[in-house]
């Protein structure tokens, strides 16, 4: 495809029709609906994207599954819980260690990460079930380890099966007196993607974690960082930041966590969401349950670091602290300015293209404006509508038979940990002064008029993106590279960061330059023509007869 | 402080609670079988989750694009069973990506519903989804038994079950390499070359796992043996399967229904398990071994002589498949090197059996363990180590924990490359292992000797 020349005259309307040309008329059908010609975004009706429906059989997708949202994701970056998969062997052992999640345990603090624990289902525990198993082998596991919490996950056979993993983890639970034991019904196959793994993960910590414990941590302004991974070291920098400001972090989830932070993190005084998708509805039971109120942060790119830093200083309004925060920006942003400089005389004018989780494809943006690159397509791999067309679409959504799948868990104040930490009045102040509280606009409003949103991309539309487009990055995950690159185009996995890391905050910034700038400036993809290929005329006698 | 740093010096008996598994799951095998058949979409019948994973860890050992489908079960699957959504599959497959093949493994989940694979097939192909002149393959691959190993041989078995005996002999010999990398693959088609057989390579990884970047992707590269040389296999002269557990039920298969003949041999890593299969390639094929050859195997034998004072007597850890063990302990053994602790996943009393055979009569004893895991192992290396570690990536928090070099080599190996295009079989492949082995030894020996030991010439 190096081959092929750039067809820019094509208009995005002959792009997404040569897309939909090869597939069944069904398939056509429903792929039309996902994939979406961004424009008139400001109107009062902007076109929907159809998202969160179920992936096409056959069709080669890029997405995982429940558990893969609620294992790997979720509960996968705490590290003193024993994480036991019930299932065969597979699931267990995929999600052992993938996902980069990285921890500091220090010196003498548990860490269970670099385990997989698994109860290794036989054909017998199939036939006769394998509640029993599943009680002995959490019994091994505290006796082995003693952790303070044991979490228990299903795999797509127990579900069938219908071993009650909740009564087991219950029973365990009383038994043990001194470990908290809990489990998560998260079958691959419960819902359309991982997203529903999120969600029955963030639903079991908030109903058995939060809030246990009564001891707040000492701090001046107290926060939560909600939807944060700690991929590549990300948590580290944000902490890092925190620290430097002023601020106290309590708890992160789930990124670098532990079971005491969780437990404690109701005693905050502010929620900041960064992956919207993987749990706002935490950030929402919160503030239901607990009055905190809750704001969209993004630590992606130095401009949107600056931006979220400022609004925290705003939300807590001392001055002292809004000043401190000045000074980190201005210090900060000293570096970032000297590493634009550096590598945005190669970047400007480039081309990128991004198809990630439920929200980086959005907040990766905003790095690639700050190295005047142009995203000429982007998409999520597990979005909902709102994550697209931004937050107040939500009331509009109608659950279908998948998502009520997942159980809504009911939440009311409580009677005595409920404690607002603004008065309706500063609120409202707040407000009036243009802060915005649980806003969330989505991806579609922050990219150029004709470019292609694409929900839950596969492997074909991929392929055909990145021969008609010709970009000079695209993003994905591992699955995707190495097609992607086969095609003379560099692919920068934006799940793992390709071992590399971190991107998040100002040295988060600066490294992701520096990557980009070595991918799109990179000399392999001159070497793929040898050059016998480039002038293949033979002349048929030897050079120096 | 240790990466594991739970782990206990002393053994507790575990009956339900495996950690630190040293396998996984059927499908998995399945699936990297599959894409040594030429033009062949993988696809597994499940809930997409297990697809994306497998296609995962194939994609990070092999550093390599691996496509494959999905039958993408929800919840109403699950209960009704998928045949709905296989059937939808198979025409979406043919009229997106157009392969040669679809090979269909199943997962855990269709396994528990009952799917048959064969029924649906035939309802597909009644239906009209399948062009003409297109294949099916199907192997039934429930992850609740056995491990990758067994995925792999049944899908191998699901390839030897295409063949279509006319009654005319070929002049070819079927190989079953087992499960080795793609420069394995080619490899063992190079040593075949050499002594002048004509064989059927099958599964064939070669160019489909190690593909050229040409600046143009294809998602059927040209590798992969076609499917009407598996349909001949079944008029072949004879089939030599390497490795019981990888390759055996295909070739077994073979003789039973098509009368061609089999010998299942060891996997040929290090010298003696290669030396067999190139006898038994010179008996079956009736010609005599070129010196091309001997002078290879002659080569590796120089090289043992000049290093054997530093494998002498070395304690070695050892897991990973059981065919790759079974060769590889014989090999460490036959340098005087100990391999102590011997653990795979995959079940299997035989193995046990044949790890103790090989190290009988030896100057120690071994530890080996079928279904054992790899924080047993661990937790023999703390009550007494070793002086080297050999197995897949996931062993290097062990290697670090205990101060130990570790040769990475099986499945997977997610953290270093090149494993994919330089091979471990025959000979030339024992030169490798050896250089890779000594430079450990002895990267450790300069690091650890005190300065009035470090020696320029060693
Ligand atoms: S559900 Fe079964 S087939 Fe899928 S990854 Fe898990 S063990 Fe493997
Ligand atoms: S950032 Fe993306 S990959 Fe990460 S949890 Fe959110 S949606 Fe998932």
């Amino acid at each position: 495809m190096a081959k092929t020349k750039k067809l820019v005259q094509l208009t995005p309307t002959d792009i997404k029709e040569d897309i939909l040309a090869k597939y069944p008329p069904k398939v056509a059908r429903k792929r039309a609906k996902q994939i979406m010609i961004n424009e008139a975004t400001g109107s009062d009706s902007p076109p929907e994207i159809l998202a969160n429906v179920r992936t096409i059989p056959g069709i080669i997708t890029m997405r995982g599954c429940t558990y893969a949202g609620c294992k790997g994701v979720i509960m996968g970056p705490t590290r003193d819980i024993v994480n036991i998969t019930h299932g065969p062997i597979g699931c267990g052992f995929y999600s052992w260690l993938t996902r980069r999640n990285q921890t500091d345990a220090g010196p003498d603090g548990d860490n269970f990460m670099t385990y997989c624990f698994s109860t290794d289902m036989q054909d017998q525990d199939i036939i006769f079930g394998g509640e029993k198993k599943l009680a002995a082998a959490i019994q091994e596991a505290y006796d082995l380890l003693h952790p303070k919490g044991i979490c228990v996950f299903a795999t797509c056979p127990v579900g069938l099966i219908g071993d009650d993993i909740h009564a087991v983890a219950r029973k365990m639970k009383e038994k043990f007196g001194d470990c908290n034991v809990f489990a998560f019904s998260c079958e691959g196959y419960k819902g359309v993607s991982q997203s529903a793994g999120h969600h029955i993960a963030n639903n079991q910590v908030f109903t058995h974690l939060v809030g246990e414990q009564t001891k707040a941590q000492e701090g001046e302004f107290k926060i939560n960082l909600l939807g944060e991974y700690n991929i590549g070291g990300d948590g580290f920098e944000i902490d890092r930041i925190f620290k430097k400001c002023g601020i106290t972090c309590l708890s992160t989830f789930s990124g670098n966590s532990s079971y005491d932070q969780f437990a404690r993190s109701h005693h905050a005084d502010l929620n900041l969401v960064m992956c919207h998708r993987s749990i706002n509805y935490v950030a929402d039971m919160m503030e239901t349950k607990y009055g905190i109120p809750w704001i969209k942060v993004n630590f992606i790119s130095a401009d949107s670091t600056a931006k979220s830093l400022r609004k925290i200083g705003e939300y807590f309004g001392d001055e002292a602290l809004m000043e401190r925060i000045e000074e980190v920006i201005a210090e900060e942003m000293k570096g970032v300015q000297a590493a634009l400089a550096e590598h945005k005389p190669h970047t400007e004018g480039k081309t990128a293209m991004l198809f990630v989780g439920g929200s980086r494809a959005h907040h990766y943006q905003d790095l690639f404006t700050e190295l005047g690159m142009k995203t000429l397509s982007a998409g999520y791999e597990f979005a909902h509508r709102d994550d697209y067309e931004g937050r107040q679409v939500i009331p509009d959504l109608v659950p279908d038979a998948d998502s009520r799948n997942i159980e809504e868990i009911e939440v009311s104040a409580d009677p005595e940990l409920y404690n607002p930490r603004k008065s309706a009045e500063e609120l409202k102040a707040l407000e009036d002064s243009g802060f915005e509280f649980k806003e969330y606009e989505g991806m579609n409003k922050q990219m150029a008029d004709g470019t292609i949103i694409i929900d839950d991309l596969n492997q074909y539309e991929a392929e055909k993106l990145v021969e008609l487009y010709k970009p000079d990055i695209f993003c994905a995950g591992i699955k995707e590279k190495y097609s992607i690159q086969k095609n003379g185009v560099p692919m920068l996995q934006l799940h793992s960061y390709d071992y590399g890391g971190p991107f998040a905050g100002f040295k988060g910034a600066i490294n992701f330059y520096k990557t980009v700038d070595r991918l799109v400036s990179s000399k392999v993809w001159s070497y793929t023509e040898a050059p016998w290929q480039k002038s293949p005329e033979l002349t048929g006698t030897f050079v120096w007869e | 402080m240790a990466l594991l740093r739970h782990t206990p010096v002393e053994v507790m008996e575990r009956k339900s609670l495996t950690i630190n598994p040293a396998k996984t799951c059927q499908p998995i095998g399945a699936m990297y079988a599959a894409l040594g058949i030429h033009g062949c979409l993988p696809h597994s019948h499940g809930s997409q989750g297990c697809c994306a994973y497998h296609r995962s860890a194939l994609t990070r050992h092999y550093k390599e694009p691996v496509s494959a489908s999905t039958s993408s079960f929800t919840e109403g699957a699950s209960v009704f069973g998928g045949h709905a959504n296989l059937i939808q599959a198979i025409n979406n497959i043919f009229t997106v990506y157009d392969p040669e093949v679809i090979a269909v493994h199943t997962t855990c989940l269709s396994e528990t519903i009952g799917d048959d694979l064969k029924q649906i097939f035939d309802k597909a192909t009644k239906e009209g989804k399948v062009p003409a002149g297109k294949t099916l393959v199907g192997a039934a691959t429930p992850s609740y038994v056995g491990s990758h190993v067994t995925g792999f041989s049944n899908m191998v078995k699901a390839m030897a079950q295409l063949a279509e005996p006319s009654g005319r002999k070929t002049h070819k010999v079927n190989v079953i390499p087992g499960w080795v990398e793609p420069a394995d693959m080619a490899e063992i088609k190079r040593l075949c070359a050499m002594v002048g057989v004509d064989v059927t390579l099958f599964p064939d990884t070669d160019g489909v796992l190690n593909a050229p970047l040409t600046g143009e992707y294809k998602m059927f590269p040209d590798g992969g043996v076609t499917i009407e040389a598996l349909k001949r296999t079944g008029d072949a002269l004879g089939t030599l399967a390497l490795g019981e557990w990888c390759s055996a039920d295909a070739a077994r298969w073979l003789d039973a229904k098509c009368k061609v003949p089999c010998t299942v041999l060891d996997m040929p890593f290090g010298l003696a398990a290669t030396d067999r299969f190139i006898d038994v390639l010179r008996t079956v094929a009736g010609v005599s071994v070129p010196d091309s050859v001997s002078n290879e195997r002659g080569q590796l034998v120089d090289m043992i002589s000049d290093m054997h004072q530093y494998f002498y007597g070395k304690r070695v850890a050892i897991w990973g498949d059981p065919d790759q063990l079974i060769s590889m302990c014989e090999f460490l053994v036959s340098l005087d090197m100990q391999p102590v602790y011997v653990v795979t996943g995959t079940p299997g009393k035989a193995f046990e059996r044949r790890i103790r055979e090989i190290c009988a009569d030896q100057p120690f004893e071994v530890k080996v363990k079928a279904k054992g895991d790899m924080f047993l192992m661990h937790q023999w290396i703390k009550n007494e180590p070793v002086d080297l570690l050999i197995g897949n990536t996931y062993g290097k928090y062990i290697a670090r924990d205990e101060d130990i070099p570790l040769l990475r080599w099986g499945f997977p190996i997610l953290d270093r490359q090149g494993h994919q295009y330089f091979p471990t079989v025959g000979y030339k492949g024992g030169l490798r292992l050896l250089e890779k082995i000594l430079d450990l030894l002895l990267d450790r020996k300069d690091r650890d000797d005190p300065e009035t030991k470090f020696e320029l010439v060693l």
